[in-house]
């Protein structure tokens, strides 16, 4: 690695003590186009979201299709420009002191589709030293660096540099997607749904070589997935959002044992058990999230919640902390003073 | 042993791995109808650019006591026309200008067409809307009529009637281009490429055009027939080729009149511009099935 000096990793700016990644009050709207009527309403695809990631550690980011978590991580890495709100890398704001390009050394991205995700026209060295090329690397040092990387995610160079995409499984275009995104040597990586279309064995395997990956090169990692049990694997902190917002945030021991908003409990409850003695009985949320164009006043899942009173149709229930060292819930059960008539109790099963 | 098993491993690897365009060809020469057909063209090509250097006789030379010799009469294989001149001759030297003005039109509307629809598919926004709603302007007309009115306007003449065809077929081809282009640039390894903080030029060379110029091409092939037929047509119409000058649809609109004395010979013109446009159309769809395949 020392042939590539032009992409050395980004120095670390504040210490260990910063943390990596701060987002404050991200939000981001999509007009939606209604016939020949210009605009028919708004998606709040992202709602004024905030939170913050910590130097080397993962961050897990759960819920259902259509939450915004998707479009939460391409607001990250700048691929769409948010409406309002800050992210601040390493104590510097992006647009500010942080060029976009320099952000997107320091942030890459791992997309769910490996297929989509890698250009068929080339091959995998050639898509691997894309990134260092336009980083202005020597065509030879990006070759190499390319070479350096399969090696990293467990392939062997000399029998995958030339091949093509679609020459590969599932599993391996995987690998590449995750070399490709290294290959900037980037401090955070956005894991969008990076294991959800493989099969289980494989994905195992994939898993096991991002928490190595990180290890090696001290990565960041956004890990976002429907998938509970995998979050819970990967995470050491986690943030449960529900229609562009994020309801609870805790760390992953924490929110497992002790969640405290009716939704992440709803979602822990979803999970499949493979005991049967502990099988699930009666759905624990009903229907399908509401319309995001026009968002229930409030609380926003007071429409599905068991507990749902008067207030929660009125009041919008802020991220408040539990006492339990960074968790946090938007729930009025949790806010003594809300008035609402569990407030202030726990849940009892 | 092992080591030699690897290595030959690897060597099929190696072999195995062709680029995208190595297999198109790959399978382009292995289909029997695209050999054929690419023989056909080149056959006829050929012996139009070389028509001067073959011993034909003049092209220009008629007699007034051989007119309208049927198929097979001694000394004109393929009879002569309604001034006595060989058909055979002029059916070889037509090709050159029938074929140019085929291919030429098609080839500059590629390259407008390809610039104008991947801009257009990759910028999006207003400069789609701007780009696509004045091309729409033109799909309003018939082509036929949009040739022939864009002709009339410039006056006769091969140079008029080449750019009238370049217009007519700017439009169609800025379409697939535009649409082809929007459908690649929502891939996500479009998006990987931005997120690596590549400039819109670069990942327009590198990830959109080797993506999108296989579709274009193809469509682009099969708009070759069209246009000579449509080039024939403005000939035929008085509005291309002038006379003396040998071209298929010239010669088909001064040979109509002896349809009834000699239909054969009168049909010659027509038949080259058939086997052409037929050829090209089966190459386009050759094309289409070889580059349809999965990488």
């Amino acid at each position: 690695m020392s042939a590539v000096e032009p992409l050395a990793p980004a120095a670390d700016v504040g210490g260990p003590g910063q943390p990596l990644l701060q987002v404050r009050g991200l939000s981001k709207q999509f007009p939606v186009r209604g016939g020949l009527r210009t605009r028919a309403g708004v998606v709040r695809a992202v709602d004024g979201v905030s939170f913050t990631v910590n130097k080397r550690e993962v961050m897990g980011v759960v819920g259902e299709s259509g939450c915004g978590k998707s479009t939460m991580a391409r607001l990250v890495i700048g691929l769409i420009a948010p409406d309002k709100g800050d992210i601040v890398f390493d104590g510097e704001a992006v647009g500010d002191v942080l060029s976009l390009r320099d952000l997107r050394r320091r942030v890459q991205m791992v997309f769910q589709d490996s297929y989509a995700s890698l250009n068929p026209r080339l091959t995998i060295e050639d898509t691997i030293s894309f990134g260092p090329r336009v980083h202005d690397l020597a065509p030879n040092q990006a070759r190499a660096r390319a070479h350096d990387l399969l090696r990293k995610v467990g392939l062997d160079p000399a029998l995958f540099a030339a091949r093509y995409p679609h020459e590969l499984s599932g599993g391996q275009r995987q690998r590449i997607n995750i070399a490709r995104a290294l290959a900037l040597s980037p401090r955070l990586v956005l894991l969008d749904e990076a294991v959800s279309a493989l099969d289980k064995s494989v994905e195992a395997q994939v898993l096991n070589l991002l928490l190595e990956l990180k290890e090696d090169l001290g990565l960041t990692y956004m890990f976002i997935s429907h998938d509970l049990n995998v979050v819970r694997f990967m995470s050491d902190r986690v943030m449960v959002m529900y229609l562009g917002e994020i309801v609870e945030e805790a760390a992953a021991e924490v929110l497992w044992a002790d969640a405290r908003h009716p939704y992440t409990r709803a979602l822990l409850a979803a999970m499949p058990s493979l005991d049967p003695d502990r099988r699930t009985e009666t759905a624990p949320v009903a229907g399908d999230p509401p319309n995001p164009i026009d968002p229930p006043a409030g609380c926003r899942f007071h429409t599905r919640c068991p507990f749902a009173e008067a207030v929660c149709s009125t009041t919008k229930p802020v991220l408040m902390p539990t006492g339990n060292d960074r968790h946090a819930a938007a729930c009025h059960i949790g806010d003594p003073a809300s008035g609402h008539s569990r407030a202030g109790r726990r849940f009892t099963e | 042993m092992i080591e030699i098993a690897i290595d030959l491993v690897r060597i099929s690897h190696a072999e195995k791995s062709r680029g995208y365009w190595m297999t198109v060809a790959r399978r382009l020469t292995r289909d029997p109808v695209i050999v054929a057909c690419a023989s056909i063209i080149l056959l006829i090509a050929s012996a139009a650019i070389l028509a001067p250097w073959l011993g034909l006789a003049n092209p220009y030379q008629g007699s007034m006591i051989r007119r309208l010799r049927p198929i097979g009469t001694a000394g004109y294989p393929l009879g002569t026309d309604e001034l006595g001149r060989d058909m055979l001759t002029r059916l070889i030297h037509a090709g050159r200008l029938s074929l140019f003005i085929g291919l030429f039109p098609v080839a500059l509307a590629f390259v407008i067409g390809t610039t104008l629809g991947v801009i257009a598919g990759y910028v999006g926004g207003l400069l789609n809307q701007a780009i696509m709603r004045t091309i729409d302007i033109f799909y309003a007309f018939p082509s036929v009529l949009l040739a022939v009115a864009i002709s009339g306007v410039l006056g006769a003449g091969i140079l008029n009637s080449l750019l009238s065809l370049t217009i007519v077929f700017i439009p169609p081809i800025v379409r697939v281009a535009e649409s082809v282009t929007t459908s690649v640039r929502n891939l996500d390894f479009v998006d990987a490429a931005r997120a690596s903080g590549a400039g819109a030029m670069t990942i327009m060379r590198v990830h959109v055009l080797g993506n999108v110029l296989g579709p274009i091409f193809v469509y682009a092939t099969s708009l070759i027939s069209v246009c000579m037929i449509l080039g024939a047509g403005l000939s035929f119409l008085g509005l291309g080729t002038k006379p003396p000058e040998p071209e298929w649809g010239l010669m088909l609109n001064t040979l109509r009149t002896a349809i009834y004395v000699n239909p054969w010979v009168a049909a010659l013109p027509g038949v080259m511009i058939f086997i052409v446009s037929i050829c090209f159309n089966l190459l386009s769809d050759g094309m289409r099935s070889a580059m349809d395949v999965r990488g």
